[in-house]
């Protein structure tokens, strides 16, 4: 079946429909990971976004239902590439990503020209579009995309964060032996964490479980007070979707757990919210960070950390307080990756140090945090 | 962390000269290295025996070494030049072991010199798989189970513990000679005792075997602060078993998920940490198992490689460079990326198209050699391709290998391969260099995808690509060419399928297909190798063709000129045409010109993005090359094209191009099919008043045999257009010929088969020279073959200056190469062959355009004939240019030949008019003696100064040999002999032993071989009767080691090398100073 991707700019691209069929509207972005394809799909700061895959072939190694997902079910709002594969070659996989898209509802569409696409989406900005499948004119579509709501303001997060507060349990989801990485340094008791869901990916918890960590995952709009009252060794602010500046209730709450004293870690979008709590801006950047290949600069060691990245905002560095450091920086652009109170035990990075797709660098980030903990409540494991 | 401020002079190590397993990729890697070391400052020497690369020309060195690559000679050069430190990782396998052998022996200590780039401890880790296994072990990283047999008993309790299949790899040779993969007792024994006596230190690896497994490689990157990026992960189509250097490989790595690469990338990380890589590129190899997921490490390479330069290559992350300034002490991030400017080096590449490498086999030249492949590499030559995807890459590969029909997977029964017999599933399970070619005969003939699987291995996703090609092809064959729509016509564009093959599918001609593209409006686009994905806008005009819809090309409107480069290396063309197209490259680019190259050999200089200001990395064809022409002209410059430079395979397209409208520099296409055409240039000479030994054209057998009539027997036979002496045989009476005509060459009034009268015991000159528009000619230089005529001049020693051709045959040669250059009107490179026989000097052939031994006679004289070549072609006079003179060399210099024997076992080792050789290497010395023994050296063959010679020789050479065995006999050596040639010398006055020969009783002479009671051999073929006695024999002197010498001009050379070597130490000196020794005199 053909299907249609056009954008808000008039600029449209005819393709075959791969997966669920329909008309999906979305930020269309493009991601440079060369593996990983499930694991994006997946992670619910994708929500409202149309992902275009740069790697050509897309789907081989199909997909692995249970194990290789960040969320329950795709989060994409649409899926983009040039190759889609035929068959799942894999000995994990559970069936083909083409089935995995009609299943869960997702359109998609391949064959495209997605190296003219990405270049279009680098130098004139992330826009809106829309894939339709079936017969379809290309301009409706291109109305479509001019009428979509814009990511800038909207809270995509209630869209996406848990209903209900619940407990991680290491043995729920962990990924097939041999995949997980050995922590640098565990935990010496169980810590708890309270975590606010803003659109969590599962391998955060599976990190934070390998670390020792027992977690007691909170919606985002759980007042701070309900999480603080378990007494947590720590508070952890979860990646998500969109725009952080209509976050103001999430904010506020960082505000009040930051007060509080205790270790604070977070990433992604809980990094730029911790950001804006500890008093500092954000803003769009023209077509984000998304890929697996980033290099980062841990500014105290001097050591390059490759990353993975997902993210359309960012820190405005001129507006970071004094008493907030950056402790990591983009090489690609010098973006603002992680930042640290400089006497309160809050910390917080840009990108996924918890990987799943990517390297697994910056898996030491979450054993910073650990110790943090630990020296808080006089276990450190260093003592 | 600023550059280490110790090193000012640095040592770089070359590969040597090309054999299998190590071609191209080291001077494109020690060519960057030496360029990134210089633009910091440093002085770089360099050591090289191989005079075809870039990286010996002088001007990319402060001093370079074309010496032997032994470790006396290295430390010649280090006492001389006294540098801080070597850099051993540039240089495939041949620097490490270098370096080893110079660090057994203290001179590191000695000379206090530092190794950077890797340490004898990582290099020992890396090449020693016992200690291999045990740092994996240490480190958590699983490796097939193994262990050491240094006797085949002990062999044979591991097999009894492992079980077959098991892997056989002999420690310390390169490229895995002598492995092999055993599936039961009789393979094994003769497997491992080969390994045994093949390892230099009779050492063999028994290994568990993980045959079948998905094979992948990462290459990666390590800087002394510990930052670790991996520049592409590749993965084999053909599983684990067949050496990577002959698979068929893709980038990046397609069947992996992200928790599998991954894990795979903390293990590389490990590795690398743990084997001691301080900083540097290396390349790490790994199984996995599809059905469980299993993963092995199976080794690691600490040093730059073929599959760094295929990485390189693939992403546009220059990985020896880089490598380079790292070993300087610089770290990734502070290293920009060439191709996006504003990002750092500390990054991983991400790509965002497909590469397909593809290898070139020459089983063809060797037709005893088995074909199967296994652990040991056997291929000559690759060609990479670019598509958007797979299927794309994947055709575009096939149709760069330049293997005729047989390049295309459909449509009639390709070239020169016979039907094979054996049932289609064997030939899907054993692989070999036709395996491709049975997938897609099972996929016509309706296999699924699981049953290929099974029979194969070959990765599911893989297959049913393959099978998405072949259902293309059904439907693009039941279109048939009225019924193809634009629609499909696109698809199958899409998806890879050139102009020609369509034309097969369809039963039409090329041209139709090609028109019917133009008239759909189909043309490709050409998108950028950026490193990113264009994430980032990129710099470099890196392009491939595709068909898309944005065309990212860019072409300005500077005047261009256009190089066909070689593509795929193979014998008979390789490296030496490298060499001239990037040297036309260079002269052109001072020219003022834009220059463009079109190639498709990812190990060479010519497809780096430096070397030109725009490349196109696309197959040579007529389609393709086409097109690129047309993408460059719709900016409005003038576009000319050169087809000189790149050997035979632009020669092929020159008319093609010219007929399309394409302007081609230099000597007119009609010029080169006139000095093709035999008849046309068989009048040209009788005009010219040159004489030519008789000869004929023949169509079929009966005019072949007619003619040998004519002009009697013996006769030099070979197709017309041919390189390397492809299917050339020198055949003594009607018998033969009828068997070459019927079983070698398929004649035909197009294809017609040259009948040439063979001159015994010629000599033979080779002439290469340079003219201008103008009519000015000027000698390179007059190449003296050591051999006597019959041995392809690629595989014949050469000198220059000539040492035995009298002065006034030497101004005849000089007369007839100006006359014939003007009568071609030649403009650019000429070479032509002489042989002289008594008093004449005939003519044998005349190429006008880059010869193989351009280069060695760039490096000897100092002018480098292939720029100044470029020049000329662009209208500069040699007056202009200051060449006024005939060239001249201070000293003498020799080229050798290297051959891949050692790889096929149970092939001759004789030589004949057919080239056999992969490279060669260049000796240089005051005398013959002195520049033939380095020559020797540098080509492995390592001459004895005493000890005993055994000498058998054919009755011609009985009264030849004589004054040889004499002069060797002064010199101190024991001759002893076979019966008939003791007998002859015996008779004159000559003290001989009489061994036997091993059809005649024990002891004989391979047992005194095995025993090391001979040192050198003199062996002459005896004809068919004892010609399985004389293989056997000159097997066993290969496999130990021992110099067989198979000519008796060889041998007489081989005398004066002796005496050279016991008269004087050898000594090394820098080309510069030879160069500056010839504008002294002049």
């Amino acid at each position: 079946m053909k299907a249609v991707l056009a954008l808000e700019n008039g600029t449209w691209y005819a393709g075959r429909a791969v997966g669920a069929t329909g008309v999906t509207a979305g930020e269309v972005v493009f991601n440079t990971s060369m593996t990983g394809y499930q694991e994006i799909l997946t992670d619910p700061s994708y929500a409202g976004q149309i992902v275009t895959m740069t790697c050509p072939q897309i789907g081989n190694y199909g997909v692995a239902e249970a194990e290789d997902r960040e969320s329950a079910a795709p989060r994409v709002a649409g899926f983009v590439m040039r190759a889609d594969s035929p068959i799942a070659s894999n000995w994990r996989a559970t069936g083909t990503l083409h089935d995995y898209l009609a299943a869960h509802g997702v359109v998609g569409i391949s064959g495209i020209d997605t190296r003219a696409l990405t270049r279009l989406l680098r130098s004139a900005g992330v826009m809106r579009g829309v894939i339709g499948t079936g017969r379809i004119e290309p301009e409706e579509l291109v109305a479509q995309a001019q009428a979509a709501p814009r990511m800038e303001g909207s809270d995509l997060v209630r869209s996406v964060t848990c209903a209900a507060p619940f407990d991680w349990c290491a043995g729920d989801d962990t990924p097939a032996a041999g995949f997980g990485v050995e922590p640098a340094q565990r935990a010496t008791r169980p810590l708890r964490v309270a975590a606010y869901d803003l659109g969590m990916k599962r391998n955060i918890l599976r990190r934070l479980a390998a670390h020792g960590c027992d977690v007691r995952v909170f919606p985002a709009t759980a007042p701070a007070s309900d999480l603080l009252a378990m007494r947590p060794d720590g508070v952890f602010f979860s990646n998500g979707p969109g725009d952080p500046a209509p976050l103001d209730y999430v904010v506020r709450n960082a505000r009040e757990v930051i007060d509080g004293g205790g270790p604070v870690f977070g990433i992604c979008l809980g990094h730029q919210v911790l950001g804006l709590a500890l008093g500092a801006r954000t803003y769009k950047l023209k077509f984000g960070h998304r890929g697996a290949n980033h290099p980062v600069r841990n500014v105290a060691t001097e050591r390059i950390e490759i990353t993975s990245q997902n993210h359309g905002f960012a820190v405005d560095p001129d507006s970071v307080p004094d008493d907030v450091e950056v402790t990591h920086v983009n090489l690609y652009d010098g973006t603002i990756e992680g930042l640290r109170h400089a006497r309160l035990p809050v910390s917080c990075v840009q990108y996924h140090p918890e990987a799943s797709p990517g390297p697994h660098d910056a898996d030491y980030l979450f054993s910073g945090f650990i110790e943090a903990m630990e020296r808080r409540t006089g276990h450190s494991a260093r003592a | 962390m600023p550059r280490r401020t110790d090193i000012q002079r640095v040592l770089v190590i070359g590969s040597g000269p090309i054999v299998i397993g190590q071609a191209c990729e080291f001077d494109y890697s020690g060519t960057q290295a030496c360029k990134a070391l210089r633009s910091e400052g440093l002085d770089v020497v360099l050591m090289n025996s191989n005079p075809a690369t870039i990286m010996t020309d002088p001007d990319v060195a402060d001093r370079t070494y074309v010496e032997p690559l032994t470790w006396e000679y290295a430390r010649s050069v280090m006492e001389k030049e006294k540098p801080d430190a070597l850099l051993p990782t540039v240089g495939g396998q041949t620097a490490l072991n270098l370096a080893i052998e110079l660090g057994d022996r203290g001179v590191f200590e000695e000379l206090d010199v530092k190794l950077i780039g890797a340490s004898l401890d990582a290099i020992r880790i890396a090449e020693d798989r016992l200690e291999f296994r045990g740092a994996m072990e240490s480190i958590g990283v699983e490796v097939p189970d193994s262990a050491y047999a240094r006797s085949f008993d002990e062999a044979v309790e591991l097999v009894d513990r492992f079980g077959f299949p098991v892997v056989i790899r002999p420690s310390f040779t390169l490229g895995g000679v002598g492995g092999g993969i055993a599936y039961n007792m009789e393979e094994f024994r003769d497997l491992s005792r080969r390994g045994i006596e093949l390892s230099p230190v009779h050492e063999v690896l028994i290994e568990e075997s993980v045959i079948g497994w998905k094979e992948f490689e990462l290459e990666v990157m390590r800087d002394g602060a510990d930052n670790f990026v991996v520049i592409c992960p590749i993965e084999n189509i053909d599983p684990m078993g067949v050496h990577t250097g002959d698979s068929i490989t893709v980038a990046p790595a397609l069947t992996l998920t992200d928790k599998e690469y991954q894990r795979m990338r903390d293990a590389a990380r490990r590795i690398i940490n743990r084997v001691g890589v301080e900083t540097g590129g290396s390349n790490i190899q790994f199984a996995v198992d599809p059905d469980t997921g299993r993963m092995v490490a199976i080794e690691m390479n600490p040093r730059v490689s073929r599959s760094s330069a295929l990485a390189s290559k693939a992403t546009g992350f220059p990985i020896a460079k880089i490598a380079a300034k790292l070993a300087l002490g610089y770290r990734l991030d502070e290293i920009p990326n060439d191709i996006t400017r504003l990002t750092p080096a500390s990054f991983e590449p991400t790509i965002d198209y497909v590469v397909v490498k593809v290898p070139r086999w020459t089983f063809e030249k060797f037709p005893r050699a088995e074909r199967t492949l296994t652990t040991q590499m056997k291929s000559v030559g690759e060609a990479m391709a670019i598509g958007r995807t797979f299927k794309e890459a994947f055709l575009k590969g096939m149709r760069s290998l330049e293997i005729g029909r047989s390049g295309l997977l459909f449509g009639g029964a390709p070239e020169g391969v016979e039907s094979e017999p054996g049932e289609l599933r064997r030939r899907l399970a054993l692989p070999t260099d036709r395996r491709m070619w049975a997938v897609f005969e099972a996929l016509v003939a309706g296999w699924s995808v699981e049953e290929l699987y099974e029979a194969s291995r070959i990765d599911r996703w893989f297959l049913t690509q393959f099978a998405g090609i072949v259902e293309l092809y059904r439907r693009a064959s039941a279109a048939g060419p009225d019924g193809l729509s634009k629609e499909l016509l696109l698809e199958l564009k899409r998806a890879g399928f050139g102009d020609e093959q369509l034309a097969a599918i369809l039963g039409v001609d090329a041209t139709a297909v090609a028109a019917r593209r133009s008239d759909a409006g189909l043309r490709p686009v050409y998108k950028r190798i950026d490193t990113c994905a264009a994430e980032f806008e990129s710099f470099t005009p890196y392009l491939y063709g595709t068909y898309e819809l944005e065309c990212e090309a860019e072409p300005n409107d500077r005047p261009k000129v256009v190089i066909l480069g070689s593509g795929p290396n193979r014998i008979g063309q390789g490296i030496e045409f490298d060499y001239c197209c990037c040297h036309a490259a260079f002269a052109l680019r001072e020219e003022g010109y834009e220059t463009v190259m079109i190639n498709c050999n990812p190990e060479t200089v010519s497809t780096d993005y430096d070397t030109v200001d725009r490349l196109y990395f696309e197959p040579l064809t007529q389609e393709d090359v086409q097109a690129v022409i047309g993408r460059e002209r719709s900016a409005g410059g003038e576009v000319s094209c050169i087809v000189q430079f790149g050997g035979q395979t632009p020669l092929k397209l020159a008319l093609g191009l010219q007929s399309a409208g394409v302007a081609i520099i230099g000597t007119s296409p009609d010029s080169i099919d006139l000095a093709e055409d035999r008849e046309r240039f068989a009048r040209l000479l009788g005009e010219l008043g040159i004489p030519q030994a008789p000869h004929g054209l023949a169509a079929s057998r009966e005019e072949a045999r007619g003619i040998a009539e004519e002009i009697g027997y013996p006769v030099l036979v070979r197709p017309s257009y041919v390189l390397g002496g492809r299917a050339m045989a020198i055949v003594y009476d009607p018998g033969a010929l009828d068997r070459y005509m019927t079983e070698a060459v398929d004649a035909s009034p197009q294809h017609p088969i040259l009948v040439d009268k063979f001159l015994e015991d010629a000599f033979e000159i080779d002439v290469d020279a340079v003219a201008d528009r103008t009519g000015a000619v000027v000698i390179g230089g007059i190449m003296e073959h050591i051999e006597e005529a019959g041995i392809h001049s690629g595989d014949s020693f050469c000198v220059v200056p000539p040492y035995l051709v009298p002065e006034r045959q030497v101004a005849v040669i000089r007369d007839y190469t100006r006359r014939i250059a003007r009568a071609l009107k030649v403009v650019g490179l000429l070479n032509i062959q002489f042989a002289i026989k008594g008093d004449t000097v005939y003519l044998i052939e005349v190429n006008p355009r880059a010869s193989r031994t351009v280069p060695y006679l760039s490096k000897a004289t100092g002018v480098p004939l292939a720029k100044v070549a470029a020049r000329l072609m662009v209208g500069r006079t040699l007056a202009e240019l200051g060449l006024t003179a005939d060239l001249e060399v201070s000293g003498v210099f020799v080229k050798g030949p290297v051959f891949p024997f050692v790889r096929f076992p149970g092939v001759d080792t004789i030589l004949g008019p057919e080239m056999k050789s992969t490279g060669e290497v260049m000796g240089g010395g005051e005398n013959f003696g002195t520049a033939f023994a380095k020559a020797q050296l540098s080509a492995g063959q390592r001459l004895p100064d005493r000890g005993r010679a055994f000498i058998s020789v054919n009755d011609e050479d009985k009264r030849n040999v004589v004054s040889i065995a004499r002069d060797l006999a002064g010199l101190g050596f024991e001759i002893v002999a076979s019966r008939g040639t003791a007998a002859y010398l015996r008779a004159h006055g000559l003290d001989v032993e009489v061994v036997y020969k091993i059809n005649e009783g024990r002891p004989h002479v391979g047992d005194r071989l095995v025993d090391r009671q001979i040192d050198l051999i003199i062996n002459t073929p005896l004809g068919r009767e004892s010609y399985f006695d004389d293989l056997t024999m000159r097997r066993v002197a290969m496999l130990y080691g021992i110099p067989c010498v198979t000519t008796l001009t060889g041998a007489a050379a081989a005398v004066s090398a002796i005496r050279a070597l016991r008269a004087e130490k050898p000594t090394v000196r820098p080309l510069q100073e030879y160069h500056a020794g010839v504008a002294a005199r002049g």
